[in-house]
């Protein structure tokens, strides 16, 4: 429905918004709690999420685990450093590919928008090299979505 | 016009060339650098960790894909991204862009069956 959007944004940052026809507080809780997180942020089709720790509270730690379910998968470590309910949540992240990446620090802002939001999610990463090789790390995982698509074809 | 176009159709014939150079992470990062501007091999080896002979292995895979060009400059090669190169990076910005819709797309459906809960919860 919505258009993504996704920018770089000077040297370091990568910033994404996204309407929902939902009010904040919903896109809030699906950002939060981990049973409905479990749901959706899995990126291309094949992936699931197994395991979801999501504590939302200052301090509180973050963890997805990915699988392809074919023995493939890789995890995210993370914690919560703000959280103001249903407008803004500040946290630190990582993935373990299994090396680990450089700290991404995003920001996620749901404002009203009509009876909507939008969402706007503010990465930003230690310096540029980094910023380069997280996007060349999705484009991995995007990768293999075209891969699975190709397979449907055949 | 026509000029843009013979650029499009080279690009379009390295294609599978260009894909199994990009399967590379530091081969992307090396375009990512090179989307900033023109870089020497030792600029582009400071970053990366890696031996000049290690960098210029993959500026030579870049290179034959047809992602990457050479100029002369005294004794200096310094490398830039060819049209090629910045059609090939647009392709793997688009793929991340698949990834984060697909999530968002999911999460679109999530808030719908949010939404149906909440009012069957109020029934």
């Amino acid at each position: 429905m919505s258009k993504m959007t996704l920018q770089t944004e000077g040297d370091t940052h990568v910033v994404v918004t996204r309407r929902f026809a939902a009010p904040p507080e919903a896109v809030y809780r699906a950002h939060t709690d981990p049973k409905l997180v479990q749901k959706w942020m899995l990126g291309p089709e094949g992936w699931t999420m197994p395991v979801c720790i999501s504590e939302a509270k200052p301090g509180g730690k973050i963890r997805y685990e990915w699988s392809n379910g074919k023995g493939g998968g890789f995890h995210l470590t993370g914690e919560y450093l703000e959280l103001e309910p249903y407008s803004r949540l500040v946290h630190v992240e990582r993935m373990h590919l299994p090396d680990t990446t450089p700290d991404n620090h995003v920001e996620t802002r749901f404002d009203a928008d009509g009876t909507g939001t939008l969402m706007t999610l503010r990465m930003t990463l230690p310096d540029a090299q980094t910023r380069a090789a997280m996007l060349a790390t999705g484009m991995e995982r995007g990768m293999e979505a075209s891969y699975v698509r190709l397979e449907g074809m055949i | 016009m026509y000029l843009y176009k013979i650029h499009l159709m080279s690009a379009v014939s390295n294609l599978d060339a260009a894909f199994s150079a990009l399967a590379d992470p530091t081969r992307r990062a090396i375009l990512a650098r090179l989307a900033k501007g023109e870089a020497t091999v030792m600029e582009l080896a400071a970053p990366f960790e890696m031996t000049q002979p290690a960098i210029s292995q993959h500026l030579k895979v870049l290179e034959d894909a047809g992602l990457v060009v050479r100029r002369v400059d005294g004794t200096k090669r310094p490398r830039r991204l060819a049209k090629a190169g910045v059609v090939a990076m647009d392709q793997w910005l688009a793929m991340l862009r698949k990834g984060l819709e697909k999530s968002y797309d999911r999460l679109d459906e999530v808030l719908v069956s949010m939404e149906k809960q909440k009012r069957g919860d109020k029934q």
